[in-house]
Formats: C-alpha cells, structure tokens, sequence
C-alpha cells in the first residue's frame, strides 16, 4: 500500500503543532545562502588563483573604470569558462531536483524519478535522434529549428515517454508502484534499444560526442548552449510553483482534490508538460545525469515535511547546490583528467535509493 | 437546494445507479441508507461531482454540470469513504488543505487558527502535531471531518447554504465519537447549512436524519421521513433481512440505543 510506505518518515520529530511552515522558511533561507557559497567556490576552484575576494570584488566594480580585481586571463576564465558551467548547473541541478519532486506529487509516489522510471532514456532518444540524423533524414526539421531542435527533441521524447507512462500505470488516480516502476523499466529498455539502433549508425565524431554526453556531463557549456535550453528551463522552473497547491491537494487523492477545487486534469497536463520540458531541456546538454530527482526530495521531506510551496523551491536550491557539488568532485577526483557527472550521481545516488528502499522494505508493497 | 432529476450512473458501461430523484432543503440531514453495494457511494460521487451522470443535478439553482471545482468546492465540502495519502503530512497539514481552494466563511484573519478550531470539534484537540499516518482508522477518519469542516466552516455564505456530503462519516467510530460526529452534522444543518450522508446505522439515521432515501440495487425504494420509510416491509425487502422496528428484546437481554443518549 502507498500510504503505508511512507510511514517510516514519521519518526523524525516534527513541530508539535504540526506546522513546519517556519522551519521551511528557515530552510530555504539557508538554502539559498548554500547555494551562495557553492556558486562562489565553483567559480574560484581549479587551476586558476583567482580568489574569492577577487572575484566578488571583480564583480562588485562591474565595468567600473580602474577595475582591476582578476586579470585579464582569469577574467576570460571566470567569465567565459567556470561561469557558463556553473549556471548550467545551477539550471539543471535544479530542473532535475524539481522535476523529481513535481513527478512524485502526480504519480503520488516516493519513487517516481524521471531518470529511473524512463523520462530520461526517453528524452535521450530524442537527442540522439537530432545529433544522429539531424544532417540527414531530419535535416528540413533541424535547420529550420536551428539550435532549438535538440531541447525540443529531447521534450518530444520525454512527454511522450511520461504520458504512455501515466496511462499505463494509474487507474482511477492510484498509481501502482510495481506497474509504473515496471512500465519505466520496459519504456526504457525500448528507448535505449532504439537509441542503440541510432548510435550504430553514428560516424567516429558523432560517437565520441555521444558517449561522453550519454554519461551525463557538463563540460562544454557554453553561453549558447544555455542560451537555447535554458529560457526552457527557467519557464518550466516558473511554472512550477503554480503546481504546489494542486499537487498538495493530490496527496489525498485525485477525487479530493478535485473536491478541493484543483481542476486536476490541467494540474495533471501542465505538470506533465512542465516536466517533460525541464528533463528534457537538461538531458539535451547534459545527458542523463541521474538520481538527483530523487534523492533531493526524499531528504528535504525528512526535513520540512512533504509541503509543496516549500519542497518545490527548496528541491531547486538543493538540487543545484548538489549537483555543483557532484561537479567539482567529477572535475578534480581524476584531475587533470575530468569524470562525467553522471557517474559521481550515480555512485552516491544509487545507495541512496537503496537505503530507501531498505528503510521501506515490508511495508512498499509491490 | 439539492435536486436531482432520474440521475443514472453508468461506470465501464454498466449501469451502477438508476434513475434516482433525490432533493433537499437547507437545515436537513439527508440520510442516505441501503446495503453494500447498492450504488450509495456511486450517487455521492455524482453529486459530488467526481462521475458523469445522465439526468439533471443542480445546487441552489446551479446545474453541477457546469461548475468549475472551485465554484463546486465553495458550495459544498465532500468526505470520502476512505482517504489514502501519499505522503507524511502532520493532521495539521492534512486540516489545512481545507482552506486551499474555496472560501471558509471565518472572519477574516481567523483562518489560520480555524485547523485548531476544527480539531477540537471533532475531539482531536492535541493531535495537530501528530503524522497522519500513525493515527487509528477512526481518528484519521475524524482529522478528514476536520478538513471538510474547514472547508465550508460558515454553513451560510454570502446568504446561500453550502454542504456537507458524507460517506459513512461514523462507520470506523466508537459510539462517543459517532455521537460528536452526529451532532456536527446536525449543528451544521441548524445553522443554515445541509448535509447529505450515507449511514449504516439506522438507529443513527432515525434519530438524526430528516428525511431518508433508501437505494436498492442502484434505485431508489423509498424516500420520506424516518418515521413513514422505516417499516418492517421496507427493511426486509430492501435487506433481505426479518427485522421488526420497535420491538424490545426478550426477557432481560441487554440493548443500547444511541437514542437513550443523555
Ligand atoms: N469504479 C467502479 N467500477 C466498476 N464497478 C463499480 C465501481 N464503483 C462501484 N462499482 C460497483 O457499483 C456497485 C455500487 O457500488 P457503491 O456505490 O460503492 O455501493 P455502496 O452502496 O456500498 O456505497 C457495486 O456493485 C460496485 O461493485
Ligand atoms: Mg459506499
């Protein structure tokens, strides 16, 4: 049964009068400083000596003559290197984190996570499908996209993957856990097996291009890049806290809400939406960077209770933090050398979800 | 003003609730009662809202086919038969969703103490704190009363009657807290409001019911006040069961009525 499942939860001590509103403001605030401080240190850390200081001093002065703050070597570094980096991660960490928390709220499940239940091989398809055949069957399609066509064919892989889903696993607004983690696991076999068919008929260039990109990564951002996905990102991100409310009421059940007063089918739709862009968005410049949509949520409900109006912006803030985090691992573990972000997620991710599952072992009831 | 004109109700093609007019009039209790399975719930959810109906339903004039869920929500609040929850809210958390969509009625400023307000109605003063999911059937059961209580806390608003609907709201409760739950019920109704509710009980539904509809395999069998509806025809038709209403036990057999309530 759902509701059992999460019983566990229950033993961290909460706010006596049962509202934890406070403690969630605190949270984000501190939050938001966090993310403060991860921004600043993955802008100052690696093979450059601009501090921190100068940084902010550089900053601080902006175009103001006599700005010497960072030379002009470590400006170019700050600006044009660690800087479009750091901002694609803050975008993804977030959308992912976000992404994870809104999916669970819809499918009214602790486990759902776009990476694990086949969003993600899904938007990948579509990616691949443009960076495979984008010069050649899809050509008409892809130059009149120009650098839209990636994000959108990553969208386009993830909404379909997710609606398919959604109807596959929920009757009469219960989602069954076996059939969603099921059907995810199906969808996602036939996507990569699809993606597979793509990637043989990839040349040397396109090959090496995908396989570090299918492992989740963020080198190579560039403003451009961010430029294209991003606008989708910070949209889908906008809309979400708009969901809050609805995806509360859902907690108790798709016909309460309704008597609530959430018109639900459009909650449910703009969600899907909203989803399906965000994932699909980051897995077009970051490949399948995994783990984080679950992982963030599951902690932050621990911590101030399962609230949306909370939960949604404090999983962007800690999404964010983390996955800088994961990418000042992944670039300095094998310096000089750098690890793709998928795989450091995935290590400290999976006994994540692990631990999960064994803190709900007997009473998820497949 | 609750009327509903030959509603029917058909799920996957098969015909669950046929031809039922129901109405009724602010300050009333409506009970509704019949055995498993004869469509109860299924004509709740209709008037509810949550079912496509053939036939014609409206609310104080309104036609419910046509209304928005918040336009539904501000009239009328709905307690389900059983609520599962996804994840691990505080009672309090759960009450306050109450507040979420229409409009409680409290004076102004006064909703954020009216969760409280509704707990301690219902007998769960000091259960804010506690995870929904660690409470007993019949206490989860009375913190979903305090949520629907929250939602149309004044039963008049803007000088028209709201709603309550309730499926089986004391099934799961002991015979005290079935009482308070009664009481509410009715406390509402005199205030100016309605309540619709399916019971079990008909000792219950005697006492506290203005008029009863009884369904029989997704029809109605009899409608009128608990005095002309209950008879020992009806009960045996209706629950294929010899009951005689009004008859004492034999010799020194104990018996408790919620009516000798004092
Ligand atoms: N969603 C559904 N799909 C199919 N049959 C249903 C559904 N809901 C209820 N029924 C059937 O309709 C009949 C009436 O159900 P219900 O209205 O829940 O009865 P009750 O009077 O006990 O509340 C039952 O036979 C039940 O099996
Ligand atoms: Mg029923």
């Amino acid at each position: 049964m759902v509701d059992q499942s999460i019983a566990g939860a229950g033993t961290v001590a909460t706010a006596s009068d049962g509202d934890r509103s406070g403690r969630a403001r605190i949270a984000i605030l501190a939050l938001c400083l966090g993310l403060a401080v991860a921004v600043l240190l993955s802008l100052t850390s690696g093979a450059s000596d601009a501090s921190a200081v100068s940084v902010v001093g550089d900053w601080l002065l902006g175009a103001a003559p006599g700005n010497e703050a960072l030379s002009a070597r470590d400006r170019l570094i700050v600006y044009d290197i660690r800087l479009p980096r750091v901002t694609l991660g803050v975008l993804i960490g977030a959308a992912l984190a976000v992404s994870g928390a809104v999916m669970q709220g819809l499918f009214r499940n602790p486990l759902a996570d776009p990476g694990l239940i086949g969003v993600s091989a899904g938007a990948s398809l579509g990616a691949v499908s443009v960076i495979v055949l984008g010069a050649t069957v899809l050509a008409p399609i892809t130059s009149m996209l120009g650098t839209l066509a990636l994000p959108l064919a990553a969208f386009c892989g993830g909404l379909a993957t997710t609606l398919v889903l959604y109807q596959v696993a929920t009757r009469r607004g219960q989602t069954s856990v076996a059939t969603m983690l099921l059907a995810g696991i199906a969808l996602a076999a036939l996507a990569m097996a699809l993606t597979g068919i793509l990637i043989f008929m990839a040349d040397d260039r396109q090959l090496r291009d995908l396989t570090f990109w299918q492992l989740g990564s963020l080198a190579g951002a560039t403003w451009q890049k961010i430029g294209s996905v991003g606008p989708v990102i910070v949209l889908a991100l906008a809309a979400m806290p708009f969901l809050a409310r609805g995806l509360n009421a859902l907690a108790l059940g798709e016909a309460t809400a309704g008597h609530l007063g959430i018109p639900v089918q459009r909650l449910k739709y703009t969600a899907i939406v909203g989803v399906s862009a965000a994932v699909g968005a980051s897995v077009a410049v970051s490949g399948g960077i995994g783990f984080v949509g679950i992982v963030v949520p599951h902690l932050l409900r621990l911590a101030i209770g399962p609230d949306n109006r909370y939960l949604l912006p404090a999983s962007a803030l800690l999404g964010a933090c983390l996955l800088l985090l994961a990418d000042a691992v992944a670039r300095t573990i094998v310096a000089p050398a750098e690890l793709p972000i998928g795989i450091v997620t995935a290590i400290a991710g999976a006994p994540f979800f692990l631990w999960i599952l064994l803190r709900k072992r007997g009473v998820i009831d497949l | 003003m609750i009327e509903a004109r030959d509603v029917s109700v058909a799920i996957g093609g098969k015909g669950i609730v046929a031809n039922v007019d129901f109405d009724m009039r602010p300050g009333e209790i409506a009970a509704i009662v019949g055995p498993n399975g004869s469509g109860k719930t299924t004509f709740l959810r209709a008037l509810s809202g949550d079912l496509a109906y053939s036939g014609e339903v409206t609310i104080n004039g309104r036609d419910l086919s046509v209304m928005k869920p918040v336009e539904a929500a501000m009239l009328r609040a709905v307690l389900p038969q059983a609520t599962t929850l996804s994840f691990p809210f505080t009672v309090r958390e759960i009450v306050r969703l109450g507040l979420l969509g229409g409009r409680s009625g409290a004076l102004p400023g006064e909703d954020e103490r009216l969760p409280e307000r509704a707990l301690a109605r219902v007998d769960l003063d000091g259960f804010a704190g506690r995870f929904y999911q660690e409470l007993s059937g019949g206490e989860q059961q009375r913190v979903q009363l305090a949520r629907v209580l929250c939602q149309v806390w004044a039963p008049v608003l803007d000088g028209k009657p709201r709603y309550l609907f309730l499926d089986e709201p004391v099934s799961s409760l002991d015979i005290k807290h079935q009482l308070i739950i009664m009481n509410i019920a009715r406390d509402f109704a005199r205030r100016g409001g309605g309540v619709v509710a399916i019971l079990h009980d008909l000792n219950l539904t005697a006492m506290y019911a203005d008029r009863i509809f009884v369904m029989h395999r997704g029809r109605l069998a009899a409608t009128g006040s608990p005095q002309d509806v209950l008879s020992d025809d009806l009960i045996e038709k209706v629950f294929d069961c010899r009951l005689r209403v009004g008859v004492l036990p034999a010799g020194d057999m104990p018996f408790v009525l919620p009516q000798s309530a004092v």
